[in-house]
């Protein structure tokens, strides 16, 4: 009886600071960066615009990865599978942007009516763009696979991802390539306590929060959004109630399409440099925002989003922009270690 | 499902096409000795042919390595080049010049020859390296299989991509950390090394690395490709007995239960925590013995080469020969690496000018890879020579004859 008891009584500290950690460390780990710095900064500068500036800056990144990682979260809440191509779908946004605003003749010298004109058919271009080419996506790589074991389409995603980033070159030479800076992205339009805010950052949340709403009141409202969400619950469910479910995989990776569409353009605006590789590296950062706020979980991957954007800049000025990718990546690996359900996140069969 | 095809052999054999005999495998591995051990005189010595060959050697290595990994634990890892990486930079520190002031800028020197010895810097035999090289791998095999213990599916996918991402930025920017600054450890480091010492070279490549040299025979040089053949070939014959061996030991039986139920597996007593860490061990060992050859073979251990690229290149091996299947991932091997480094530079180069195209075909390789592993997933998803549990698998999704049948028609 006392061998019993004892490791049981041992094990109730280790068992209260493993579910402290369950619940709380993720947080914990994600506030280190931030607030570390906030500490060094009032200590050696005494104040915080610096930080408050990455915050920014992180913030306007962060909703462009939000847009990408949506795209992540819808697909893999539907059909369970991790779109590998789809940092592609966003490079490819980004070049769809670059070429039509070219076509249609915008510069740095086009007045703001026609830039505002311009830039909203640019949006809806690249939207539909990428929103398409994911559908096709689908239909050639994922659909005919839908049955096959998981490995099968996780490989032809790679494969798809492959052979838009060689389209990606093609089109744009594999050199980043710069474009004009339409909207001045620099340029300060405020400042609050010292910290500016410029163009582009009105750009990244002029068009994010509307498209975010949007998205979201189409899922929550419209038939065809309950037919998604009633999908991705259980699929053979809903074919028994009558849902076409071919169509609503189809409608998801339209939108998440579409979405990332739109963070291409705004990728393009805000950085005015564009390459085939930068869809790489996206697709990854946003897949770790999906997984931060708990995959399957739209509101999670615009918060996983912001907090990722804003590490990556807090990393890109205070440490070394080469070693971003790293820490990301880091991040990403402590998550899956600690909490590979997310921050909002329910348990899931892979992740358990 | 196993049973069916056991019991009635006749039909799946005239289901699935062409199905090897029970003795093929066995006749297959003597005739192929001797066709390897005869083919570099049947060219010059020099020739790129025999260089294609070398790679493809060297390749086979590390497909056999992932192969365990994925095809035979069923944990799909898009990280592999980590583990070329750390062979080729096992090479690099341990037989170059890279660490110039180590031992009062004498150099360390053990089992090289007379003019290597004169240099500073570690130089330690071939055969040293080999084995730092697969005590390093094996250990980080292992590391970055923790995390993923309690993952299935795509997420370790991810977590493994991520680990091979995290390498290849540390050999990138490896050039700006300096030993002598890394605190604890810098002190003494600083004493060994030099103030100046970095931890990788970066994308300047640690060049040029120790060529292998075996006493008794000439030095190698990339003018006679005849030695760096043959040592490739031991390690390939090494590599396959290995496999072969293991695939049929109980550590073999376990990943194959782990792979198809691991709950089954599990419930069964398979220890599934030791049993995954062994199949990364043990892969990752392969990659490192490959990464150590090829940093030796190319001469230069550049920060370039280990891109996520080449982790598809060698899954793309693997899936193509047919996943779990040892003389399918030899096959896949080959293939991709004549298809890499002979099809596309050498015969199809021209073909984009002359339907007036204006690119270079190198450099849509990879998109050719891409669209090769979807072609291969739709088509064929058990590979060229597929191993028979996994054809199955592959074919049909659950239940046994029925679907089959259904897919048959369909």
């Amino acid at each position: 009886m006392e061998a019993a008891t004892v490791p049981a009584t041992a094990a109730v500290p280790r068992q209260r600071l493993r579910e402290f950690l369950g619940k709380y460390g993720l947080i914990i780990l994600l506030l280190a960066l931030p607030v570390g710095f906030a500490i060094h900064d009032l200590v050696v500068t005494g104040s915080l615009v610096r930080l408050g500036e990455n915050l920014v800056a992180g913030l306007s990144n962060g909703a462009i990865w939000a847009l990408v990682a949506i795209g992540y979260t819808l697909v893999y809440g539907i059909v369970e599978l991790i779109n590998f191509a789809h940092g592609e779908v966003f490079m490819i946004g980004s070049f769809t942007a670059a070429s039509f605003f070219a076509t249609i003749g915008l510069t740095t010298a086009t007045g703001t009516t026609g830039l505002f004109f311009g830039l909203a058919l640019t949006l809806i271009v690249c939207m539909f763009a990428s929103g398409l080419l994911n559908v096709m996506i689908e239909r050639v790589a994922y659909r005919p696979l839908r049955n096959a074991p998981k490995l099968a389409p996780l490989i032809t995603a790679v494969g798809f991802s492959f052979i838009l980033q060689n389209v990606g070159l093609l089109w744009k030479s594999g050199s980043p390539q710069g474009i004009p800076d339409l909207i001045n992205s620099q340029h300060e339009v405020f400042n609050i306590f010292g910290v500016t805010i410029s163009n582009g950052d009105l750009l990244a949340l002029g068009v994010t929060v509307p498209l975010l709403f949007g998205m979201t009141a189409f899922i929550a409202r419209s038939r065809l959004g309950k037919a998604m969400r009633a999908t991705a619950q259980d699929p053979d469910a809903a074919r028994l109630m009558g849902i076409n479910v071919d169509t609503t995989i189809s409608l998801t990776f339209l939108i998440g399409g579409m979405l990332a569409g739109a963070a291409g353009l705004i990728y393009a605006l805000y950085q005015t440099t564009i390459w085939y590789f930068q869809g790489f590296t996206a697709g990854l950062v946003a897949f770790t925002a999906a997984v931060m706020g708990g995959i399957g979980n739209v509101r999670g991957a615009v918060l996983g989003g912001i907090i990722i954007g804003t590490i990556q800049q807090i990393s890109d000025n205070r440490i070394k922009p080469e070693w971003t990718p790293a820490i990301v990546f880091l991040y990403l690996i402590l998550i899956m270690v600690f909490k590979p359900s997310g921050l909002l996140g329910e348990q899931t069969r892979e992740a358990g | 499902m196993s049973s069916t095809a056991a019991t009635s052999p006749a039909r799946s054999r005239s289901r699935r096409g062409f199905q090897s005999p029970p003795w093929a495998e066995k006749a297959a591995a003597p005739i192929l000795l001797v066709l390897a051990i005869l083919l570099p005189f049947l060219f010059d010595p020099g020739s790129a042919f025999i260089a294609d060959c070398v790679l493809a050697l060297a390749y086979t290595v590390m497909a056999l390595g992932l192969n365990i990994i994925v095809g035979f634990a069923g944990l799909l890892d898009l990280g592999y080049v980590a583990f070329f990486a750390i062979g080729a930079y096992t090479l690099g520190w341990l037989g170059s010049g890279f660490f110039a002031f180590v031992n009062h800028s004498k150099g360390i020197h053990v089992g090289v020859n007379a003019f290597t010895s004169a240099l500073p810097g570690i130089h330690l035999n071939f055969v040293l390296v080999l084995v730092a090289a697969v005590l390093f791998t094996t250990i980080a095999g292992m590391l970055i299989g923790l995390p993923t213990l309690r993952l299935r599916g795509d997420y370790i996918a991810i977590v493994t991509l991520a680990f091979g991402e995290i390498i290849g930025r540390i050999a990138r920017n490896g050039d700006d950390i300096k030993l002598a600054k890394i605190p604890i450890v810098g002190g003494p480091f600083e004493n060994a090394f030099g103030k100046d010492q970095t931890f990788t070279a970066g994308v300047q490549g640690i060049t040029p690395t120790d060529k292998i040299s075996i006493p008794g025979l000439d030095p190698f040089t990339q003018l006679n490709q005849r030695p760096w053949y043959y040592v490739a070939l031991v390690l390939v014959g090494i590599v396959l007995f290995v496999n072969f061996r293991v695939r049929d030991s109980r550590l073999g039986r376990a990943w194959i239960a782990l792979r198809e139920d691991e709950v089954a597996a599990v419930a069964m007593g398979v220890p599934s925590v030791k049993t995954k860490l062994l199949a990364y061990g043990t892969g990752a060992a392969f990659g490192g013995i490959s990464g150590a050859f090829l940093g030796s073979y190319n001469s230069t251990v550049n920060a370039d080469q280990f891109q996520f690229y080449f982790s598809i290149l060698i899954l793309g091996m693997v899936i193509l020969g047919g996943l779990g299947s040892i003389w399918g991932t030899v096959l896949g091997a080959w293939t991709l690496t004549f298809i890499n480094f002979w099809l596309l530079p050498d015969v199809l180069n021209s073909l984009p000018s002359k339907i007036g195209l204006n690119f270079d075909m190198t450099q849509i390789t990879f998109g050719i890879y891409g669209f090769l592993l979807v072609i291969m997933m739709i088509l064929r998803p058990q590979g060229l020579l597929p191993e028979r549990r996994r054809a199955m698998e592959m074919t049909d999704s659950e239940g046994g004859e029925d679907s089959q049948i259904l897919t048959a028609r369909a």
